[in-house]
């Protein structure tokens, strides 16, 4: 073999057309393998709960769309933190600081007039403006206490998650914030509010309009962006990535930024799913469903794997297990217990078939 | 191939395999694999990646069940049901990847699973003894049984697994690739130690992909390809030309080859340059169209000169000149843009994301271009990558597989397509070739030569290479300087014409 070239293999460029095929048949069976999970979660409820508790009702449906929305929403950040490697433990405490300053800006006064009822319009996109800050900020400082003092996410974030948590009562002074009675008929408390009916337009409340906007750019930021793609590269192996020049400790910040930014979302959802009132003891332990929604969807916690897609059948898993259990009549540690069993079987199934595969 | 049979060998054969076969799916991993041991004899078992050894390997430990075909062992029928049932019938296998507990002591791991006991207690003096005799039979009197695997170097680890197949009473011991991490001094017990159990009566099956080694080792040899034996004989008679013929199925005439080229202007100059601990002091010039090779011991420093080149590691002294302009210390994302790639000697955890897609990995040292503004298609990202596919040529069903389906060849062959597709004009390849079959290995050196070389009908400007190398018929064959570095501190670049692999270890010990 002289300085010519190696002898192109025309067999190489035979086999490369049609087994790709292959490929992308095997996520279509994964997500398949997910949809028909869901449809027996939701079958098994709709046919053994008593008749009149009214499981596949439309006030229930009605009910079960409000709590997804919530769990949906952080679910979109937390899927982006896990797939770069990492963990939120914190987002439950987002959740809760988000809703709170919510709340608190909500119930500004100046000169004892609640500045609400005055400026309606605005106040109320401070406030989006300001628990989305907020939340992002908590995001910021997981992300730089990761990459700078290279600590494991998971204490970071234990500890963000107190913090975060604390800083909700003090700014609550461990109450209950109720701002004036007029936010009950403004925009940002009526974002659950059932659509008129399921069947005609717009079908959705407007939260659940806002989840699938929010995670149809996500799947398309991480399928077709350069920091999408250095996500999965972080969490796929990080020694790759630093060889390869991606800027590892730019791209985890921005997960964590990104991370918070959603579970602010979901905080501000979350103040009108629990009637316009900032309540700083509520989300707590929050994270849990919302890394199982992520899980249950087929991320892996080593990093590298998962898909929005696949979290937001995670999460309509989670919240109708919730919701089931109830209309079953089910007391509260069965509801747990069977939780906790369909999370283990959800990823026992997804390793046994990635083994499978290999 | 002629099953001369060496006059030597007279004793009846202690295992045998007729027509061994095995299939996963649709795919035959074995179609018919003969073999012969013979007590007190090393036979090498030589393939390329994916020619079945491994396969062959669990199936002998029972780890696989064969499909078809006879095994006998001491002239009965030998059936495994799993790794301890052929453990305990004296076959016994020592895997490239250690199987030992690190926490626990070297007594635990040696009598692990069949620990002497007293009533329901452990008989630590019992335990303590039979390890000791087991340590002293490898040749590790040195070692306490008492001592923390952990604690143990690798070289001393791997004879650790040894000693416990000793103590199993072990009849037949299989290697596999055990020097592929060793240094040449562990390299020199281990022989030691092999030879050893051989004039015990052991029969030693060695795989190996280097080819000195079962000369310098072995008796007689087996080929396999494509799952089957395609040859055997007795290591001496049969030339490693014709041995090399039979693994990859067709005559490799020239492994290395080494075009006429001429060394252009200077890319990069390296004066003094010293990390935190090595390098010490390496003094280099890497001119446009030039193989430059590095030699010396594993440890020397060689791999943490061109991480310090390259931003990883950190830089402590010296300076870096690229294209004639000096540059300050900089991260890997700083030396891409300067035109410097590199290609990482540890392809499973650094090189190479395992399960991400050929594609994906080829292409994300430079995503840019492959969409409008930051935005990347993955349609653009794939037609990026079928290009270097089909030339180098990478073996696989489509750029959308991930790296871990591939062969050991294979993934490398897109680590050094991330550099192509980058369009670096510096390539620092730290042991390009390593534990790769031999096919792969001429693919790449055929690369290395086209690259140095240029193209003056695309307009391809030479590139310069530098590359670490442990395996000296490799450097002296495809390089045009080589530099020696030993303990830190790189010697002078001379033509490869001054050098032999006498001299470069001479230098490498530090004794030119």
């Amino acid at each position: 073999m002289s300085a010519s070239s190696p002898a192109p293999s025309p067999s190489s460029s035979v086999a490369t057309a049609s087994p790709s095929g292959s490929i992308t048949g095997n996520r279509l069976l994964q997500f398949a393998g997910r949809l028909a999970a869901l449809a027996a979660v939701y079958l098994f409820f709709a046919f053994l709960t008593p008749e009149g508790k009214g499981f596949t009702s439309d006030a229930n449906t009605q009910l079960m769309l409000q709590d997804i929305a919530v769990v949906a929403m952080a679910a979109i950040g937390m899927t982006i933190i896990i797939i770069s490697g990492g963990i939120d433990l914190a987002a439950g405490s987002i959740i809760a600081l988000a809703m709170i300053t919510t709340a608190w800006v909500l119930n500004l006064d100046h000169n004892g007039v609640k500045l609400v009822t005055t400026h309606p319009q605005l106040l109320s996109l401070a406030a989006i403006a300001a628990a989305v800050l907020v939340a992002s900020t908590v995001g910021l400082i997981n992300g730089m206490l990761v990459t700078g003092l290279r600590l494991v996410p998971f204490i970071v974030t234990l500890g963000t998650m107190q913090m975060a948590r604390g800083l909700a009562k003090m700014v609550s002074n461990e109450q209950n914030i109720y701002p004036p009675s007029v936010v009950q008929d403004l925009w940002i408390s009526r974002v659950l509010d059932p659509a008129r009916t399921l069947h005609t337009f717009p079908f959705l409340p407007p939260a659940v309009w806002l989840v699938i906007v929010a995670a149809t750019l996500a799947a398309l930021f991480l399928r077709y962006t350069r920091l999408g793609r250095h996500i999965f590269a972080v969490g796929s192996n990080e020694k790759t990535a630093i060889l390869c020049g991606v800027p590892v400790v730019r791209t985890k910040i921005a997960v964590y930024v990104i991370g918070g930014f959603f579970a602010g979302l979901a905080g501000v959802i979350f103040f009108a799913r629990l009637g316009s009132i900032g309540q700083p003891t509520e989300a707590i332990g929050f994270e849990l469903f919302v890394i199982a929604a992520a899980v249950i969807g087929g991320a892996s916690l080593l990093g590298g794997r998962g898909t929005i897609l696949g979290t937001m059948i995670g999460a309509l898993i989670i919240t109708i297990l919730r919701n089931g259990g109830v209309k079953m009549g089910w007391p509260q540690y069965v509801q747990e217990m069977v939780m906790g069993a369909v999370i283990i079987i959800a990823v026992a199934i997804d390793n046994l078939r990635n083994r499978r595969r290999t | 191939m002629t099953a001369s049979r060496s006059p030597a060998v007279a004793t009846a054969p202690l295992l045998t395999l007729r027509g061994v076969r095995k299939s996963f799916g649709a795919t035959q991993a074995l179609k018919g694999v003969n073999l012969d041991l013979v007590p007190g004899q090393v036979h090498a078992l030589i393939g390329e990646n994916g020619a079945g050894k491994s396969t062959l390997m669990k199936v002998l430990s029972g780890a696989h069940a064969a499909d078809a075909g006879e095994m006998t062992l001491e002239g009965r029928p030998y059936r495994p049901e799993g790794p301890l049932h052929a453990r305990s019938l004296g076959v016994c296998m020592i895997y490239q990847e250690l199987a030992l507990a690190g926490h626990l002591s070297v007594m635990e791991n040696i009598l692990l699973g069949i620990e002497p006991t007293r009533g329901p207690l452990l008989n630590w003096r019992e335990m303590g003894a039979v390890s000791r005799r087991a340590l002293d039979e490898v040749g590790l009197e040195r070692i306490d049984p008492a001592a923390l695997v952990e604690d143990l170097s690798l070289a001393e680890q791997q004879l650790i697994e040894i000693a416990r197949a000793v103590a199993f009473g072990c009849k037949v011991l299989v290697l596999d690739e055990p020097t592929s991490s060793l240094t040449q001094k562990d390299v020199r017990n281990l022989f030691a130690l092999v030879n050893r159990l051989k004039a015990k009566g052991v029969a030693v099956v060695y795989i190996s992909h280097a080819l000195e080694e079962v000369e310098e080792l072995c008796q007689a040899f087996t080929v396999m390809r494509d799952g089957e034996t395609v040859g055997h004989g007795v290591v001496g008679e049969v030339p490693v030309s014709k041995i090399i013929a039979m693994m990859v199925g067709r005559d490799v005439s020239d492994l290395y080859p080494r075009s006429i080229r001429t060394a252009g202007e200077p890319i990069v100059e390296l004066t003094a340059l010293a990390g935190a601990k090595f390098p010490r002091n390496a003094s280099l010039t890497l001119h446009r169209g030039e193989v430059v090779g590095i030699a010396g011991l594993i440890g020397a420093g060689r791999t943490e000169t061109l991480r310090a080149l390259f931003g990883l590691d950190a830089v402590t002294g010296g300076t870096i000149r690229i294209h004639g302009q000096p540059t300050a210390p900089a991260g890997p994302g700083v030396r891409w843009s300067q035109g410097i790639g590199l290609v990482s000697e540890d392809r499973k955890t650094e090189g190479l994301a395992q399960n991400l897609s050929i594609a994906e990995n080829l292409t994300l040292s430079k995503l840019e271009g492959l969409g409008p503004w930051r935005f990347v298609r993955p349609s653009r990202q794939r037609a990026a990558a079928e290009p270097w596919i089909k030339a180098f040529p990478i073996k696989c069903q489509s750029g959308d597989q991930p790296i871990e389906a591939l062969s050991g060849g294979n993934q490398q062959k897109v680590a050094i397509a991330r550099l192509l597709h980058h369009d670096c004009d510096v390539l620092l390849l730290d042991e390009p070739t390593r534990g790769i079959d031999v096919g792969s290995k001429a693919q790449i050196y055929a690369w290395i030569d086209k690259l140095a070389l240029g193209d003056p009908a695309t307009g391809k400007p030479p590139k310069a290479v530098l590359v670490v190398s442990s395996y000296l018929p490799e450097l002296l064959g495809i390089c045009d300087r080589i530099a020696v570095m030993s303990r830190g501190t790189l010697g002078e670049a001379k033509p490869v014409a001054d050098w032999s692999e006498h001299s470069l270890m001479l230098a490498a010990v530090g004794q030119s």
